[in-house]
C-alpha cells in the first residue's frame, strides 16, 4: 500500500498528464465521429457570448458588403411582386388543370420555413469551418436545417443546436458532402471541399460528354432533405480533365462570401421527418423483400 | 503586476489572438494555418508548479477547442507541451544550484537568445507536429502533413519571435536590494 502511495505520488505529474491526453483525445474522437461534441451545447452559451460581443464590434466592418447583399436579394424579390403583373384578359391562361393547380394559392402546401439569424462567429482558417449563430433550440432551429446567406447563396448545414445558438458546419469543411445540379445542362454531381486555401469547392461526377463550361452557375440539387432546390451555390472556375477516369473535375467558387458573412437564413424543411421515415421504411421493406 | 493577473491577462489575450484574428484571417495558403495561443504556456513564470503548467496548458487548449469546435485537438496538443515545457527548460538551466530561480520567466534575456530560440523551436515543433498528426489521421496525405508541420512551425516561431520583439519583457532580477 505505501508503495503504491509513493509511486503515485513520484509519477502524479506524468499521471495527470496521461488523464488529460485520455481525456482530450476521447473528446476528439468522438466527436469526430457524430458532429456533436460533448458539452459543445452548454459551453455554445459561454462561447456564444464572446461571440456576440465581439459581433458588436466586428459587425461595421462587414455591413457595408452586407448592405449590398441585402439589397440585391430585395431587388430580385420586388420584381416577383404580384403588381408587377398585369392579368392577361384575352387569354385562357387556365388552360389545363395543371396550370391552375398552381395559380390557385389556397392549393399550396408550403415545405419550407425561413428564418432569419446572425452569424457572430466563422472561422475559415482550418480545414473544419463553422459558423455560430445566434439562434438555438429556443427559436426552432434544429440539427440538419439548410443554412443560406444574405444574397440566397448556400452556405452550410446546421450541426450542433444549443439552446440559444447553433453551430453550423460551413461549406469549406472537409466532410462537407452535397448534391448538386449544372444549371445549364442539368447534370447532377457531388460536391467536396479538398482543404484548399484558395476556397475552391470541387466537384465530381460529371461525365466528360457533358457540355459544361466555365461560368456556369451551381444551383443545390433536389434529392437533399435540407435544401431547396434551385438555390445557387456556386459558379465553375476551371474544369479539369482526368485522364484515369471518365468524369470531369469542376473546380467551383462559392457564391457566398464566407469571409464577411453576416445575416444568414436558416430554412427548415417541415416534411423531413415524414421524408426520412418513408426512406427508412421503404429500405426495410425492400431489404426484408430481398431476404424473402 | 502580479504572477495571477499576468496569467490571467495573458490567457484572456492569447485566445483572443488565436480565435477572433488568426482564425478568422482569410487563409493565406494551404500549408499555412497560424498556431500561435501555447505562447501562453511559453510565457509561464518559472516559479508555478508542473502540475499547475500542465492544467493552465490543458485549460487554455479546451477554450480555444470550444471556440473553434475541435474538441480535444488543442486541449491534447497544449497538454503535451506543457508536460515537455519543464523538461526543456532544465536542459538549458544553469547547472549552479539556482537554475533560472532569480528569473521571472522564459525570455531572450532570462535564457539567452540562443537557447530561447530552441526553447521555442522545440514547443511549437512538438506542438504543431501533435496536431497536424491528429488532424492527418482523419484526413489527408502524409507528404502534405510534413509540409505542413515545417511551415506551421516556421509561422508559430515567426509569430512568437515578432511578439517578443513588440512586447520586450522586462526582466527584474529578483535580489533583496528589493
Amino acid at each position: 500500500m505505501r508503495n503504491i502511495s509513493l509511486f503515485i505520488r513520484r509519477y502524479a505529474i506524468f499521471i495527470a498528464f496521461v488523464l488529460l491526453q485520455i481525456l482530450s483525445l476521447y473528446l476528439l474522437f468522438t466527436t469526430q465521429k457524430i458532429h456533436r461534441a460533448k458539452g459543445q451545447g452548454i459551453m455554445s452559451n459561454v462561447t456564444g457570448f464572446f461571440n456576440n460581443q465581439y459581433h458588436k464590434v466586428e459587425g461595421f466592418f462587414t455591413m457595408k458588403a452586407e448592405n449590398k447583399r441585402i439589397h440585391a436579394l430585395n431587388d430580385s424579390l420586388m420584381n416577383l411582386l404580384a403588381t408587377n403583373f398585369i392579368a392577361d384578359k384575352d387569354s385562357t391562361f387556365i388552360t389545363s388543370e395543371n396550370t391552375f393547380k398552381v395559380l390557385d394559392s389556397t392549393k399550396q402546401t408550403r415545405q419550407y420555413l425561413w428564418r432569419t439569424a446572425l452569424v457572430i462567429y466563422n472561422s475559415v482558417n482550418s480545414n473544419r469551418n463553422y459558423l455560430q449563430i445566434n439562434k438555438g433550440a429556443k427559436d426552432g432551429i434544429r440539427d440538419d436545417m439548410g443554412v443560406f446567406s444574405s444574397d440566397g447563396s448556400l452556405v452550410g448545414k446546421v450541426v450542433n443546436t444549443g439552446q440559444n445558438f447553433s453551430e453550423v458546419m460551413s461549406l469549406l469543411h472537409i466532410m462537407n458532402k452535397l448534391n448538386i445540379l449544372v444549371k445549364r445542362t442539368g447534370t447532377r454531381g457531388i460536391l467536396e471541399w479538398e482543404g484548399n486555401a484558395s476556397h475552391l469547392l470541387t466537384i465530381e461526377g460529371i461525365p466528360k460528354s457533358d457540355s459544361v463550361k466555365v461560368g456556369d452557375t451551381i444551383i443545390t440539387g433536389n434529392f437533399s432533405l435540407s435544401y431547396p432546390a434551385d438555390k445557387n451555390v456556386g459558379i465553375v472556375q476551371a474544369i479539369l480533365k482526368e485522364s484515369n477516369t471518365n468524369f470531369l473535375k469542376l473546380k467551383v467558387s462559392p457564391m457566398a462570401d464566407f469571409s464577411t458573412i453576416k445575416n444568414v437564413f436558416v430554412v427548415e424543411n417541415l416534411f423531413i421527418n415524414e421524408q426520412k421515415a418513408l426512406d427508412d421504411a421503404t429500405k426495410k421493406k425492400i431489404d426484408a423483400s430481398v431476404k424473402k | 503586476m502580479s504572477n495571477l493577473t499576468k496569467t490571467i491577462l495573458r490567457f484572456l489575450l492569447f485566445v483572443f489572438m488565436q480565435v477572433y484574428v488568426l482564425n478568422t484571417m482569410p487563409r493565406l495558403h494551404e500549408l499555412i494555418t497560424p498556431y500561435y495561443y501555447f505562447i501562453f504556456i511559453l510565457w509561464l513564470p518559472f516559479t508555478y508548479s508542473r502540475a499547475l503548467v500542465l492544467f493552465l496548458s490543458f485549460l487554455i487548449g479546451i477554450t480555444v477547442d470550444y471556440f473553434n469546435m475541435s474538441q480535444g485537438l488543442f486541449a491534447a496538443a497544449a497538454t503535451l507541451v506543457g508536460f515537455i515545457r519543464p523538461f526543456i527548460i532544465n536542459l538549458f538551466a544553469p547547472k549552479d544550484a539556482t537554475g533560472f530561480s532569480s528569473y521571472k520567466e522564459p525570455s531572450i534575456q532570462s535564457m539567452g537568445t540562443s537557447a530561447f530560440s530552441i526553447y521555442i523551436l522545440a514547443l511549437s515543433f512538438i506542438h504543431n507536429f501533435y496536431v497536424l498528426f491528429l488532424e492527418w489521421l482523419s484526413f489527408g496525405s502524409f507528404i502534405l502533413f510534413l509540409m505542413k508541420v515545417l511551415s506551421t512551425t516556421l509561422i508559430s516561431v515567426v509569430l512568437i519571435f515578432i511578439t517578443e520583439l513588440i512586447y520586450p519583457r522586462k526582466q527584474s532580477y529578483k535580489t533583496n536590494k528589493v
